[in-house]
């Protein structure tokens, strides 16, 4: 017990950098186990929220955009959504690493202030550009879907009120789309923390071992030739981390159902019928 | 390829390039692409199957296949898929291997000594006299059966749930009129179930096109190891020299996978235009008023 939570402060932070420098090379505990390849879930919650906070307001301003009757607005964002939703998220890593490597390496200069470029080639900030960008695609698309089904009595109540522009959408149109969009949304919120685990196994390196849970994972199925304990314990973090992601959502989606009693049903994780 | 490539040295500009992109390794980068496809058409109806079964068991009257089924089809909610890649070819590996070892091997060495997994060379698979493309097989059929089995989940997934779609009633019908389970599985539930499923099973299709780069994790020769391998620069040791390439490789796979999904994408839309026809939502009424 004293023994591992001896392991726990050593290896504990040892995905952001704190702790012990060296990796286990033997021996290779449960605990052990246990505890880096939770340190590495650091790494995946750092990326999931984030990206879900940016790519929200991102994907509501595609959303808008796409379902814009002006082409100058709609086509860009018809491109976007169709960029980062046609293309596997695995290339966009890879080529996104391609083209940060290539920026100017002593940076840029802007009116006279140089811009350094090269933390952009780092994990922390050019993965977490492309899952911004990927979720912002793939929501904006559930999104404009809500925007399409947003009952036709609820906008003519609000025509009826004298409500138009920017009062009609952030009063009517807005509250109602995230209502019925966001059974849909949870689901690509899940499948976004999901997707973090790709991050260490494209284009990005993990600098000085710091991974995430599945580097670690795959550390240990490597070293010690037995995947039976290692991916068992990164799935068992996921369950728990899709769990509460599900509770979390869930909240919300009460919130904006409140003033229709009954209508809050349970969100079910379905991951098929999303993307 | 062509009769004037003998001297990459002396060529310029076109000449360069066109025998540059003909090359034994591109060659090989060219039938990767085919790696890929191969995989998709022997995945998806595999996957498929998988995934009906799992849905079928998952409604057994049998206990222990139900749950069987209820456990295959939740497997993969909640865990990343990528994980299942990592896990189900090495755990299957090591499963033949186990199993050839009790047979071929003495059993009373364990296979597994501290950290190494160790089998005697009788048992190896495949064995290490066999030529290389057996290996490569060897690698792409555990990476087919990886992606079988979690796309049968997802498939699975779908089919319950469309399975679960079909009206009540309809079943009651078939059970007053004297069916068997079987029967009513065979002429009622089955038939009826495809129109709930479509749109799961197309989409179903989306993610699986989009899945394929990962062959790349599993360690096959697949477009993702091409691309880096003949896009890195090279030095005045090769041939063809180059600089650093491996954005326009990268650029040229992201081609190929949104002409994939722009086809199935097109189909999407004619589907969903049907679907919004005639209802009452604001699509409808945006066609209703452009269709007057």
């Amino acid at each position: 017990m004293n023994q591992c939570l001896q392991t726990l402060q050593d290896y504990g932070l040892r995905a952001i950098g704190m702790g012990e420098r060296l990796l286990p090379r033997s021996g290779f505990s449960l605990c052990e186990q246990m505890t880096l390849i939770g340190s590495g879930l650091i790494w995946n919650l750092y990326f999931g929220a984030l990206a879900v906070f940016f790519g929200f307001f991102l994907a509501n301003a595609l959303a808008v955009a796409k379902a814009s009757r002006n082409p100058l607005l709609r086509k860009p964002a018809e491109w976007f959504v169709f960029l980062f939703r046609g293309s596997p998220l695995f290339i966009q890593f890879f080529l996104a690493y391609e083209m940060l490597v290539q920026l100017p390496r002593a940076g840029i200069e802007v009116l006279g202030i140089t811009v350094q470029t090269h933390w952009m080639t780092r994990a922390w900030a050019g993965a977490l550009l492309v899952l911004v960008l990927n979720t912002a695609a793939y929501s904006a698309e559930i999104f404009h879907g809500a925007l399409r089904n947003l009952p036709k009595g609820e906008l003519e109540a609000a025509d009826a009120y004298g409500m138009a522009g920017w009062t009609r959408y952030r009063r009517v149109v807005w509250p109602t789309a995230m209502r019925l969009a966001w059974p849909a949304y949870t689901n690509e919120a899940i499948f976004l923390f999901h997707a973090t685990t790709l991050v260490f196994f494209s284009g990005f390196p993990a600098f000085q071992q710091r991974g995430d849970s599945l580097y670690y994972a795959n550390y240990f199925a490597d070293k010690t030739f037995n995947p039976f304990v290692a991916y068992p314990i990164v799935a068992g973090y996921f369950i728990l981390l899709t769990l509460g992601l599900i509770a979390l959502f869930g909240v919300v989606n009460r919130r904006l159902n409140r003033h229709l009693p009954g209508a809050a049903k349970k969100i079910r994780y379905r991951p098929n019928l999303v993307r | 390829m062509f009769p004037f490539c003998t001297d990459p040295s002396a060529l310029q500009g076109l000449a360069w390039l066109s025998c540059y992109l003909t090359t034994g390794s591109h060659m090989l980068f060219y039938a990767s692409f085919g790696t890929v496809l191969a995989l998709l058409a022997v995945t998806a109806p595999v996957a498929l199957l998988f995934g009906f079964g799992g849905a079928m068991a998952a409604r057994s009257r049998l206990a222990p296949l139900r749950w069987f089924g209820r456990i295959y089809t939740a497997m993969v909610r909640g865990v990343p898929d990528i994980i299942f890649f990592l896990f189900v070819p090495i755990a299957l590996d090591q499963g033949f291997e186990w199993l050839r070892s009790r047979v071929y091997c003495d059993p009373s060495v364990p296979v597994r000594q501290g950290n190494e997994f160790i089998v005697c060379a009788a048992a190896k698979l495949p064995l290490s006299t066999s030529p290389e493309w057996v290996h490569q097989l060897y690698g792409i059929f555990l990476a087919v059966v990886a992606f079988s089995v979690v796309f049968g989940a997802f498939a699975a997934n779908v089919l319950h749930g469309a399975m679960a779609a079909v009206p009540r009633a309809q079943l009651e019908t078939a059970e007053a009129y004297g069916m068997s389970p079987r029967q009513v599985n065979r002429r009622i539930l089955i038939p009826q179930m495809w129109t709930y499923a479509l749109p799961g099973l197309a989409n179903l299709w989306m993610i699986l096109i989009k899945a394929t780069p990962l062959l790349f994790v599993l360690g096959i020769e697949d477009i993702v190891y091409w691309a880096r391998e003949l896009g890195s620069a090279k030095t005045s040791a090769y041939a063809y020299r180059h600089p650093d390439w491996r954005l326009y490789y990268f650029l040229a796979i992201l081609v190929f996978y949104l002409l994939m999904t722009w086809g199935s994408e097109r189909i999407f839309d004619r589907l969903r235009a049907r679907l919004s026809a005639g209802q009452a939502t604001a699509a409808g009424e945006a066609m209703r008023k452009a269709a007057t």
